[in-house]
């Protein structure tokens, strides 16, 4: 801020005190009057405008976690200072919510007062007309023939339907003002920006949001242990889950067969079965489609389709002929083909652990030599994955997305690969060099990703950016002005002044005294005109 | 029709409308240039006047006999003629818009990707402008508006075309056509509001030299700064339902959280910001006038960084609509941590 305010805050200085020198109490109210002037309002939304950039920039945390640890890995120098300065949280940073403090203080500071302004004010009268009616930015004045009672009388008639009339304005005047509720606006809109704060916060202190992969028919239970990915608000207790079950019965896509966007998905479909309750309480079955833009609410929970892939059914069998390793596998899309990747794991393999890392293609061809994908419809699958054998090094906390290869060993072979490939079509076997053991291609399931959350507060947070809505419309399009009319006689009839003040800031006020020194000449039958 | 016919009439119909755009602003240029003659055949006029047969007039304008009457009239008919070609070219783009709606299977609205955003905002711009520019007196913003949108139409033509298709189904909801309409409305006023005020501020520095030329028809600064606050003030609640109202709600049934600091909503945010400060500073001495319009011009920036920048500038935004990945098939889920 470059611009200086004096503003006469200080009583006459006291003598025992050198000039400048503010008690504790005066610091104090300096320091209140400072942070609840429009100025540093002004000042603190820029701020608050400017802090949220970074955010927009900088892979955060909350928002995608996979984003925030590839950049943490890609920038080593830059992380520690950026973790220090909170960059990779930057909206629940604590200096983020010093600017939004302070602004609410700000705001707090700023809409008590005008309250009770306004609330004295609501019920006082237009001020009287000020001596010079000249001196204000909109004024004129003409020449009337009639009697100054006959004017005076018709402006009250005009400017009565819509403003009120100050009551013993008396001595040939009219004072008007309108736009009374302009003000209401005003603190309807800041006091509802509170409420939104409110439901946005109970949101983020009371709520959750959790996720789960399920392979279709693997029935869910909501209980804590068997969320994938779990983070509750700071005051979240385990106690507020609605208790429910689901099973994900059928899911549908529809792909596209032709034009430009071919083999891409369009719509999907996951049929739900769900059930309110757990235990002996479980109410009875109903379906769902569960589908983008068509969430189901259960209690307070909310579900979400949000992701969806493919899960080949693989079997791992060891040397012994052991059954180590036979489930649907997660493979995770890598682009809109569904062209997908996946690992898997079978540490408990004898002689030595086996573990395949590879990709999914859902519609395999071989042109001129290269494996291509063509749809991301299921319709001629194959995986080509990788071997690895030894120590998968399980013993560390890890992804179940990667293969942990550092101290696993490689399979010899085809010519120019570090390791074995294998690919595999569904109801194929293959036998791994060494004794190692075989891996089948069983078959090819679906996944579903399913978001669930609690959200407290959303409609109070709704309802308040309605109220501020309103407020905010109220505040920018109620006019608020004086005007004043003041008749003085003379020798011939009478000398009418007019003049008008705009509190908008928006109005053409020019105009509307134009307008109402036509609406004060008498009309050919001398009826005051109402329009 | 089939598709493909109709998505080649869009095409047509853009290129079209954008060098229908192109006459206008030539239009427009005309009635500048003739104004500027006006002016010197009125300097010219009163140089004569003292100096008897003016020497200078004739040397600078070949058609010396011609008095001020038939160059004002001369300058009516560019302006009028820029006006019906901004028109026959806006009524070409909506063709270009409709049309692309249809070339889609199903018919959709045309807003699934930048290519189609930017020629519904263009639209909307020049729209909103040929609506309001008679009742606000801003007939003399025609040819920056002109400019402004067909650039932007060619660098939608030229970097951000995308072939036609149909919707992604995280688009697929009616909350798109409440959302986006209010957004791009939203988005053309506050670009036309930022434009007065860009000529505020130009206007302002240039405060003691003669008014001429294009700037004789430019309204005082007290009026340009009214203009610019009403347009400002129609576009905020608007922007304020497209933004803080209409998107969460959507961004809750289809992400599955109101607000989630998307990189899209925090530009929004960061607008709406700015604009609530443009409409402070108005009230706020110190800050009113050229402070105010400066912050204007901030927020027009901050506005089409939003609607076009940070698709480029970030990675993790749900609202990148590049065709390649639609959001929702690639959600890849949070680091699962299982030990042992």
């Amino acid at each position: 801020m470059t611009a200086t305010e004096t503003r006469p805050t200080t009583p006459a200085p006291d003598p025992g005190r050198r000039a400048g020198e503010l008690n504790a109490l005066e610091a104090l109210r300096f320091a209140w009057r400072q942070l609840t002037s429009m100025r540093t309002a002004l000042v603190l939304l820029l701020l608050l405008a400017l802090a949220a950039v970074p955010g927009s920039l900088i892979p955060q945390e909350r928002v995608d976690s996979l984003k925030a640890g590839q950049w943490k890995e890609a920038h080593e120098t830059l992380t520690p200072i950026y973790e220090k300065l909170g960059l990779f949280n930057v909206y629940g940073s604590p200096w983020f919510a010093a600017i939004y403090i302070l602004l609410v203080v700000s705001l707090v500071g700023c809409i008590v007062p005008r309250t009770l302004v306004y609330a004295r004010g609501m019920r006082a009268q237009p001020p009287r007309a000020p001596r010079h009616l000249t001196r204000l930015p909109a004024h004129t004045a003409y020449v009337s023939s009639e009697a100054p009672d006959v004017v005076l009388a018709r402006a009250r008639a005009v400017l009565g339907r819509r403003h009120r009339l100050r009551a013993d304005a008396g001595d040939g005047t009219v004072s008007a003002e309108r736009g009374y509720l302009r003000e209401v606006g005003n603190l309807l809109f800041h006091l509802a920006v509170l409420v939104v704060l409110l439901g946005f916060a109970l949101g983020s202190l009371f709520g959750y949001k959790g996720g789960v992969i399920l392979v279709t028919g693997t029935p869910w239970s909501n209980t804590l242990t068997q969320y994938d990915d779990f983070v509750p608000g700071s005051l979240f207790s385990p106690t507020r889950l609605n208790p429910f079950s689901f099973t994900v019965d059928d899911f549908d896509i529809q792909w596209l067969q032709s034009g430009p966007r071919a083999g891409q998905a369009r719509g999907f479909n996951a049929k739900l079965e769900y059930a309110e309750g757990a235990g002996a309480d479980q109410g009875p079955e109903k379906d769902y489609d569960l589908r983008v833009n068509h969430p189901l609410s259960i209690g307070d929970t909310d579900l979400f389709l949000i992701g969806h892939g493919y899960a080949p059914v693989i079997t791992v069998r060891d040397g012994a002929g052991n059954k180590v390793y036979s489930k649907p596998t997660v493979f995770l899309p890598q682009g809109p083909d569904f062209f997908s990747f996946g690992v898997v794991k079978a540490q408990d393999a004898q002689p030595a652990g086996i573990g395949l890392e590879g990709f999914l293609y859902p519609t395999y061809a071989n042109v001129d030599g290269n494996p291509v994908n063509l749809n991301g419809d299921d319709l001629n699958p194959v995986i080509s994955m990788k071997v690895y054998t030894g120590d998968l090094n399980m013993d560390t906390a890890q992804s179940v997305y990667v293969l942990d290869k550092s101290k696993a060993d490689t399979v010899p072979g085809q010519p120019g690969l570090d390791t074995l490939r294998i690919d595999l079509s569904p109801g194929q076997t293959v036998e791994l060099p060494n004794g190692l053991g075989s891996v089948s291609f069983d078959g090819i399931e679906s996944w579903q990703r399913i978001q669930i959350s609690q959200t407290p507060g959303k409609w109070i947070a709704l309802a308040g950016v309605i109220l501020a809505l309103l407020g905010l419309m109220g505040s920018l399009f109620i006019r608020s002005r004086r005007l004043w009319v003041r008749v003085t006689p003379t020798d011939h009839g009478s000398l009418v002044e007019v003049a008008g003040l705009d509190r908008s800031g928006g109005a053409d006020t020019d105009d509307v005294v134009s307008k109402l020194v036509a609406r004060l000449q008498p009309s050919p039958d001398d009826r005051p005109e109402d329009t | 029709m089939t598709d493909l016919q109709w998505a080649d009439l869009s095409n047509q119909a853009i290129a079209a409308a954008g060098v229908v755009y192109f006459l206008a602003l030539i239009a427009y240029f005309a009635e500048w240039s003739s104004l500027r003659q006006v002016d010197r055949a009125r300097e010219a006029a009163r140089s004569s006047s003292y100096a008897g047969a003016g020497s200078v007039a004739v040397a600078t304008g070949p058609e010396r006999p011609a008095v001020d009457e038939p160059r004002t009239d001369r300058v009516a008919m560019f302006g009028r003629l820029a006006l019906l070609l901004l028109g026959i070219a806006n009524a070409v783009h909506f063709v270009g818009l409709v049309s692309r709606g249809m070339s889609a299977d199903p018919n959709r609205v045309p807003w699934s990707n930048m290519y189609e955003f930017t020629i519904s905002g263009t639209f909307v711009v020049a729209l909103i402008f040929l609506l309001v520019q008679r009742r606000w007196g801003l007939s003399w913003l025609g040819p920056i508006v002109v400019g402004f949108v067909l650039t932007l139409l060619m660098v939608s033509v030229i970097w951000l075309y995308d072939s036609t298709g149909p919707l992604p189904e995280a688009l697929n909801s009616p909350w798109l056509v409440i959302h986006v309409v209010s957004a791009v409305l939203a988005t053309g006023a506050f670009t036309i509001g930022g434009m007065t005020s860009a000529v505020y501020l130009l206007k302002r520095r240039r405060a003691g030299k003669p008014e001429t030329g294009i700037w004789a028809r430019v309204p005082s600064l007290d009026r340009l700064d009214l203009v610019s606050y009403r347009i400002h003030s129609f576009a905020f609640p608007i922007w304020t339902f497209a933004v803080l109202i209409t998107g969460p709600i959507w961004a809750h049934q289809a992400w599955s959280s109101y607000w989630s600091w998307d990189p899209k909503e925090v530009w929004a945010f960061i607008t709406w910001v700015v604009y609530a400060a443009y409409l402070h500073a108005r009230t706020t001495a110190g800050w009113k006038g050229r402070n105010a319009a400066i912050l204007a011009l901030v927020g027009t920036a901050t506005l089409w960084f939003n609607f076009i920048g940070i698709n480029y500038f970030s990675t993790t935004s749900q609202h990148s609509y590049a065709g390649a990945v639609p959001a929702i098939s690639t959600v890849a889920p949070a680091a699962t941590t299982i030990g042992g």
